[in-house]
């Protein structure tokens, strides 16, 4: 008897690691005419809404009744790059090299207005005003590079209702004594200059020095100007009820009482200069109203504007903008990432690629990885491409950009492209689930553009509850876009709606990951466990 | 009637649209209570828009009465049925029309449940929260002129989103992207139209969406400020209705199934 010896194919075993499973996945993809085009389409409305909403977005302004428009002034940009508000009423003095100077508060009083309008011509500038004063009325002593607006300072001031402060170049903010001043309890406040280096102390009695804090100001001038000022943001009123939230206000305007000033280092023996410091166009509140008295050693100065971060919104352009069309192919690619997957159940295919490739968990693996990274890169190409034409087109209407540094800039390019590729996969995800399109896609969409959307309607849910969805929801993910910043010390209506996220960018993004990864796991798992 | 009679059936024999016909009318009225029971204005006078506020389960409501409407065409053509309803019923108009009554009042039914529900639960809860009319708000009750548009419109509303959706699942016929396109009709307009910095287009984007056109008919108070009056909005959505249904129907008689 001979033995049989069993059959052997006379072909090499097939390679079956996870780079063939990605070649045959991205032949799938690659081959399906639908999807190519699909995906196409996807990024061309990315880039074509971008264009639409540049070249629709006009911004103009007419100086005078007979001048002609043009194009929305851009605020003054700070020594950081950022845009800021930067009108106050400064009582200075030049101040070569080190020193520094010292006053007592005794008090911080204003006037306000609940309403835009202002006093009819021929009352006085504050006629109808009602006294008192805002959280972040302003009072102090200044240290600032010159008097142009944005230049580089540092300041410690008494505030409405945040105690002392010091504050230097507009983004920085640092607590100091709490409290509210009064004639019964003055807040005495030193600034001393070192180089660069410029330091804030405050004090309740004169004689104990408490330092807030010390800023840097890298090539600050040899000669700054020195002295007392005081502003005050108008009032604002933001009801956060329903309807998502507005803000109502009007102009207001802050004095600070100052005695016991003294000076150290070389200051001219000349009297204090007093100057309004604002942009040409700047109409807040008429200079009549600002202005300083000095009696016996007693100097009082009025002041309105801010010495602030501009946050952005109510009419400022920013790069969110150019990237409206995010949500348009956001659904595509939802659809395609949903289709990837339920197109073979539909068609039988699923049988042989399981068969194929027994290892269900590495199937969905390869199928995650091809549609991340096609959806990833035809993310990023229309998104390289509408951020800059959009951009340009704003701009040629007329329309101040919001600076940023480049690495915000790429932060949002590469996480948009990121946000589209986390959702495909999240879609991909849920049509394995669900195995039926109709449903998965309503699913995805329901969960991802549904909450956002209702989040930056006005009059339908209340605030609270649209910060919640976009805090939990995988559309927190949009977080990642927002180029505008969250200042403590700027009272402004931080909601979606004006692109302020509850979340930190990639905070935000990082709650859209857990929701794809959630997912793919279950998915996963449901793969395994089912039969197809 | 016999392509009626078909369509009924159809559809009452598969487990597929009845539960999502009863899922559609549930989350309509649980996504409105959770909305009337989160809104409070303490204090000061707000700009509560009560029967809005109610009806906010519309938004989400209407996704799933959308994917009804779809999976009514698609479905057909995603197994091959659509061979066979159309050799049983050679006029492709006819069938279009008789999945388009079943669909249509399927969903008015469930809708008026769904929105029934939602203005009672809102006057109980948002009177609770104290939005009535003794602290200046107009009274959620079916007598009121406005109130009774705002509920007989959200059904209609229902109802129109799911002949849209039909429409364009005839022009479409796969079913993943014939419901991405409803659900991009409905819900990218508004976001759109919040991002442009520009109230002249946006006002034009408001006039012609679908949804937002459409919702003014939940409106019971501001009237003037709307873009549209609410009737005129409830018929853009028709307009974009009758446009899909008849741009579906002309493929359906023109293409091979």
């Amino acid at each position: 008897m001979t033995a049989i010896a069993p059959y052997r194919s006379e072909l090499g075993t097939g390679r079956d690691g996870f780079t063939q499973l990605l070649r045959a996945e991205w032949t799938k993809f690659r081959s399906v005419r639908g999807w190519v085009i699909g995906m196409l389409i996807g990024g061309l409305l990315i880039v074509g809404i971008g264009v639409l909403t540049g070249s629709n977005s006009e911004c103009s302004v007419q100086p005078g009744p007979d001048s002609p428009s043009q194009a929305c002034p851009a605020p003054p940009t700070g020594p950081e790059g950022g845009w800021v508000s930067d009108s106050f009423y400064l009582v200075r003095q030049p101040l070569a090299g080190n020193g520094g100077i010292t006053a007592r508060v005794t008090s911080l009083t204003g006037l306000y207005s609940t309403h835009g309008g202002l006093a009819a011509a021929g009352g006085s500038a504050t006629a109808g005003m009602i006294p008192g004063v805002q959280p972040w009325s302003k009072a102090g002593i200044m240290i600032k590079a010159s008097t142009a607006q944005g230049s580089a300072y540092a300041a410690m001031m008494v505030t409405g209702t945040h105690g002392v402060r010091m504050q230097w170049d507009f983004t920085h903010d640092l607590a100091g004594l709490a409290g509210k001043v009064s004639a019964s309890a003055p807040r005495w406040l030193r600034l001393a200059r070192s180089g660069d280096a410029i330091s804030g102390y405050d004090s309740a009695d004169g004689v104990h020095w408490t330092l807030v804090g010390t800023a840097r100001l890298t090539g600050f001038p040899a000669t700054a100007q020195g002295g007392l000022f005081a502003a005050t943001p108008g009032y604002t009123k933001i009801s956060t009820s329903l309807g998502g939230s507005s803000s109502t206000g009007g102009p207001a305007l802050a004095t600070g009482a100052f005695d016991h000033v003294s000076r150290e280092g070389s200051w001219p023996a000349a009297g204090w200069t007093g100057q309004a410091i604002k942009a040409p166009a700047d109409t807040a509140l008429p200079a009549s109203a600002q202005g300083f008295t000095q009696a016996g050693g007693r100097l009082t100065v009025s002041g309105s504007g801010d010495v602030a971060p501009a946050t952005g919104g109510g009419g400022l352009s920013s790069v969110e903008q150019t990237l409206t069309g995010t949500f348009l192919g956001l659904i595509v690619m939802v659809v395609i990432g949903v289709m990837f997957m339920t197109a073979e159940y539909r068609r039988g295919l699923i049988r042989t690629t399981l068969t194929a490739s027994p290892r269900r968990g590495r199937v969905l693996a390869a199928k995650a990885v091809v549609l991340a990274g096609v959806t990833f890169v035809t993310g990023l190409i229309a998104v390289a491409i509408a951020i800059p034409v959009g951009e340009r087109l704003l701009h040629e209407n007329g329309n101040p950009i919001l600076p940023m540094p480049a690495l915000t800039e790429a932060r949002i390019a590469v996480g948009t492209a990121a946000l589209l590729a986390v959702t495909a996969v999240l879609a991909l995800a849920v049509g394995t689930l669900m195995r039926r399109s109709a449903g998965a896609v309503t699913a995805v969409i329901a969960g991802v553009v549904l909450p956002y959307l209702l989040a930056i309607l006005g009059g339908v849910l209340p605030a609270g509850a649209q910060e919640w969805l976009v805090r939990v929801t995988p559309a927190a993910g949009f977080a990642i876009q927002q180029s505008n910043q969250q200042y403590d010390q700027v009272i402004a209506t931080y909601n979606p709606a004006n692109g302020f996220f509850p979340l930190a960018p990639w905070a935000g993004f990082a709650v859209l990951c857990a929701w794809a990864a959630a997912a793919l796991a279950l998915a996963a798992y449901a793969l395994r466990r089912r039969d197809v | 009637m016999n392509a009626l009679h078909a369509e009924w059936t159809k559809a009452r024999t598969v487990a597929g649209p009845g539960a999502l016909l009863l899922a559609a009318a549930a989350l309509t009225a649980v996504v409105g209570v959770v909305a009337a029971n989160a809104t409070s204005c303490p204090g000061q006078a707000c700009s509560v828009d009560p029967a809005k506020v109610s009806l906010t389960g519309l938004y989400l409501g209407q996704a799933v009465v959308a994917i009804i409407a779809v999976n009514a065409v698609s479905g057909e053509y995603s197994t091959g049925m659509m061979r066979l309803t159309l050799a049983a019923t050679p006029r492709r108009w006819r069938v279009l029309a008789a999945k388009a009554a079943v669909v249509g009042t399927a969903t008015l039914a469930a809708g008026a449940v769904a929105v029934l529900a939602s203005v009672l639960a809102g006057s109980v809860l948002l009177a609770r929260h104290g939005i009535d009319p003794a602290h200046g708000y107009e009274a959620l009750s079916l007598g009121q002129g406005a109130v009774l548009r705002a509920t007989a419109g959200s059904v209609l509303y229902l109802g129109l989103v799911a002949l849209l959706g039909l429409g364009v699942a005839a022009m479409i016929r796969d079913s993943a992207v014939a419901i991405g396109t409803v659900l991009g009709l409905l819900y990218l307009f508004p976001i759109v139209a919040g991002l442009v910095g520009n109230p002249p287009l946006q006002r034009h984007l408001d006039q012609v969406s679908p949804m937002t056109a459409g919702l003014y008919i939940q409106a019971t108070t501001n009237l003037s400020t709307l873009p549209l009056a609410p009737w005129q909005g409830l018929g853009v959505l028709a307009a974009w209705a009758a446009g899909a249904l008849l741009a579906g129907g002309l493929l359906l008689r023109w293409r091979d199934a």
